[in-house]
């Protein structure tokens, strides 16, 4: 058998083994009670986004092992552009919305969607489609185009961002998911899990002002962090980004990452991005910070083709 | 007819104009559609003109349906479509409730010299030199400004109070939405208007429509040939002069019973007033008219109360406003550099300094919706001729990619129409980086926050020391919208600013190659 035979070959089996193991999981996709195998990225490739997350949030356990009932929930995906979807500069409206069920499905009380976005806020909630999508799902969209949306906090462990002024939902939820899409970013090479935390602050500009790669790691030392982040790989801007120019910038990669480690997150996204995490430096801050584990070989991951 | 039912409807129909008006000059949200704007704003006499004169709107004749109006019934464009003649009506009405003799005009003569020689010298100027005065006089335009600078302020303050008090209970209806502070020396001009205006109309009627406004001026030589008119039925006038007292325009000269109808801006309060219906509003009879004598000024003791009001109350405004300036961290290093701008950034749809200068009233309605408040008044940017006129200013905003919104609304044709795709081509200005001010050669730290904001990756990174990447500018595909500027933290000079195009250009289409980055088989890790 030559090498490329195989390589078909097997990818083959692997993509019909993949259907037939997520059309059987996908029956009892709402259900919560299955246990935490302990995996700490849980990767899936070949969906749909938003089958792909009822996919793997089974392998945490689904969501009723982060939520519980009562809570008041924060999905933060990115809305940061005046863009439609296909341009994939924002997370895709559907696994928005598809994460927004799932919280209430596990007896969330409230779940609020919000981004400090860079162009016209109406706009960019409108445009990305996600305000819809959200409302659709039950949440409130909260706007975050004002400086009185945000209270100082002071970042424990931060060598530069000492203090930064946070959105107050970050502060007056239970719970926070992280729902970033990976992109290729003009200064900082990519943009996912921490980055996309920019989007949660006022002042990006002190970021951008005082070495933005220390600042992006040292806001990851925050005590109110994701209990789960959940990266859209499904459309990929690898040029261009994080505004993109043209559809010709986006890649379907049809691909999704959740984890908790939101390094290792962002190192596997990196990845898919064709990059080496440890050249994107704010990831080996963060890592060097202990806040996470970007040495993809030592991170327990569950992979899953559908 | 039915003498007191003409005010009233006079009143109803003037009240929705005012509204109509004043919510589309403070809509803060940008909820009017811009057809909407368009249709109303297509009535303003002055606008229209320009408009008309552009040549492209040929559609919207608001002006030539404007005169038919006056020449079939005389001024009555002063009291049902002006809004800044309905805005007067208010104050005068406010002015009696303080004091009775405030709303007791009487005959007086016109101030004819005054009155034509300002209507000549705007007309002149206007036509030699350009619109200086046009600009200043305006009525149209002068509300706008108050609009803008004076209630929408005000307004945006109610609503960032509401929205502060119910965001703390998770209820967003009320969006806080910053306040644009303007300089200081924008609000001069529509302050001394407001003062002007508001002082005038208090004490005195429309004194100021018929002596100052060059519409009301020329409307009332048009209104000389009106067909429709107030006059008196000869035979039933007992002299009582309380029409005389009522008319705002004091034109009414009951003793001779002559009605000046180059000042008469047909509110019919005088037929409500008369207890023998001795006045009537109907076909002209024609009889001669004559100008008889006039009632003595009258010294006013009011007046230092409510300038000095007035001025606490825009000593207030600025203060409060002010009081919303947020805090910026300090900068790490200075920059040292400042920019060159050599000339301001003009709105899209302008085609350019020359010819937008020309035909903008600063009426203030596209500063006033633009949704990036990107737009403010300019001072001495253009020159003399363009003070009050919009320009982009990108240390407040920047002319977001997709938007059309100023051009779409303006109601003198001073920006024209363009599709989102062309104006996405259109050159406003050109992206120039000073790389001595750039926070990657001053601090050696990863900062591109122009870059990432560009939208057309004229501005883009390169390699720079060690890992670190440096921004790189290219003229043919900016578009000067000005992003970068307003996304570059340096202080107190940008490190990237956009130099205004005094022709707009046209910019290139941004490269459009397919991505080396292929979808993945297998995962790469």
């Amino acid at each position: 058998m030559k090498r490329r035979d195989f390589f078909k070959k097997s990818f083959n089996a692997g993509l019909a083994a993949g259907t037939a193991f997520s059309l059987r999981r996908y029956g009892n996709m709402w259900e919560n009670e299955g246990t935490s195998v302990g995996y700490d990225l849980v990767a899936l490739m070949g969906g749909k986004p938003e089958t792909m997350f009822d996919l793997g949030i089974q392998e945490f356990g689904g969501m009723g092992a982060f939520i519980k009932k009562g809570q008041k929930v924060l999905v933060k995906p990115n809305i940061g552009w005046d863009r439609t979807p296909e341009y994939a500069a924002t997370t895709n409206p559907l696994l928005v919305k598809r994460i927004i069920e799932h919280c209430f499905k596990a007896g969330a009380k409230e779940v609020y969607v919000f981004d400090h976005t860079l162009d016209n806020w109406v706009n960019c909630y409108r445009n990305s489609g996600i305000e819809r999508a959200s409302k659709d799902a039950g949440a409130k969209v909260v706007p975050a185009n004002s400086e009185s949306y945000y209270q100082e906090v002071s970042i424990k462990g931060g060598q530069i961002l000492k203090t930064t002024k946070v959105h107050h939902l970050i502060l007056e939820t239970d719970i926070f998911l992280n729902v970033p899409v990976l992109k290729d970013h003009s200064s900082t090479r990519m943009t996912c899990c921490l980055k996309n935390m920019m989007g949660s602050v006022w002042d990006r500009g002190f970021w951008h002002k005082n070495n933005l790669d220390q600042c992006i790691a040292d806001y990851a030392n925050f005590e109110r962090k994701p209990v789960l982040n959940i990266v859209d790989c499904s459309n990929v801007m690898t040029k261009n980004g994080p505004q993109g120019v043209s559809k010709e910038d986006v890649v379907n990669m049809q691909t999704l990452l959740i984890s908790p480690d939101w390094i290792a997150a962002d190192a596997a996204a990196a990845k898919l991005l064709g990059r080496n995490p440890a050249d994107i430096s704010y990831i080996s801050l963060a890592h060097k910070m202990g806040l996470g584990n970007m040495n993809l070989e030592s991170v327990n991951i569950k992979r899953i083709k559908m | 007819m039915t003498t007191s039912a003409l005010s009233k409807i006079r009143i109803f129909f003037s009240l929705i104009v005012l509204i109509l008006f004043t919510s589309v000059l403070v809509d803060f949200r940008h909820l009017f559609p811009e057809k909407f704007i368009n249709i109303i704003t297509s009535i303003q006499f002055i606008p229209s003109v320009i408009k008309f004169f552009s040549g492209v709107a040929a559609v919207f004749l608001g002006f030539l349906a404007v005169l038919a109006l006056t020449i079939l019934t005389g001024r009555t464009y002063c009291s049902f479509l002006c809004p800044l003649g309905v805005l007067q009506d208010v104050f005068s009405r406010i002015g009696g409730k303080i004091k009775k003799r405030f709303r007791r005009f009487g005959f007086r003569k016109p101030h004819n010299v005054l009155r034509y020689t300002l209507l000549l010298f705007t007309l002149i100027v206007t036509l030699i030199y350009g619109i200086y005065i046009l600009t200043l006089l305006d009525p149209y335009s002068i509300f706008g400004r108050f609009m803008t600078y004076f209630l929408k302020p005000l307004i945006l303050l109610a609503n960032n109070f509401l929205a502060g008090i119910l965001g703390k209970r998770h209820i967003y209806t009320f969006v806080d939405t910053p306040i644009t502070r303007f300089p200081v020396f924008v609000y001069v001009v529509p302050s001394a208007f407001l003062l002007l205006i508001g002082l005038l109309s208090l004490i005195k009627g429309r004194l100021f429509c018929n002596t100052v406004c060059p519409v009301g001026t020329f409307l009332g030589l048009i209104s000389k040939i009106s067909i429709l008119r107030i006059k008196f039925e000869g035979a039933k006038c007992t002299r009582c002069g309380r029409c005389s007292l009522v008319c705002k325009s004091s034109c009414i000269d009951f003793l001779n019973e002559n009605i000046d109808t180059t000042r008469c801006v047909t509110c019919f309060n005088c037929l409500k007033s008369c207890p023998d219906k001795a006045l009537s509003y109907g076909f002209v009879s024609l009889r001669k008219n004559k100008n008889i004598d006039m009632g003595t000024e009258q010294v006013d003791t009011e007046r230092r109360k409510i300038i000095l009001g007035s001025v606490l109350f825009l000593l207030g405004l600025s203060g409060t406003v002010s009081g919303q300036k947020s805090a910026t961290p300090k900068p790490t290093k200075a920059s040292t550099i400042k920019e060159d701008k050599k000339f301001p950034v003009c709105p899209p749809g302008s085609t350019g300094i020359s010819n937008f200068i020309k035909k903008c009233t600063a009426c203030s309605l596209c500063i006033s919706e633009c949704p990036n408040d990107v737009l403010i008044p300019s001072l001495k940017e253009y020159g003399l001729i363009g003070i009050m006129q919009p320009r982009l200013d990108y240390y407040k905003g920047f002319c977001a990619y997709e938007c059309t919104r100023c051009l779409e609304i303006c109601p003198t044709g001073a920006l024209m129409p363009l599709t989102v795709d062309a104006k996405k081509l259109t050159q406003l200005g050109r992206a120039v980086f000073i790389r001595e001010n750039c926070i990657v050669k001053t601090e050696k730290t990863a900062c591109g926050a122009c870059s990432e904001s560009c939208p057309t990756k004229a501005v883009h990174m390169i390699p720079y020391e060690g890992k670190l990447l440096i921004p790189e500018t290219r003229d043919d595909i900016c578009v000067g919208c000005g992003h970068c500027e307003f996304a570059c933290p340096t202080t107190p000079y940008k490190a990237i600013y956009v130099n205004g195009n005094y022709e707009h250009k046209a910019a290139k289409k941004p490269d459009n190659v397919k991505s080396e980055v292929k979808k993945p088989i297998e995962f790469p890790f």
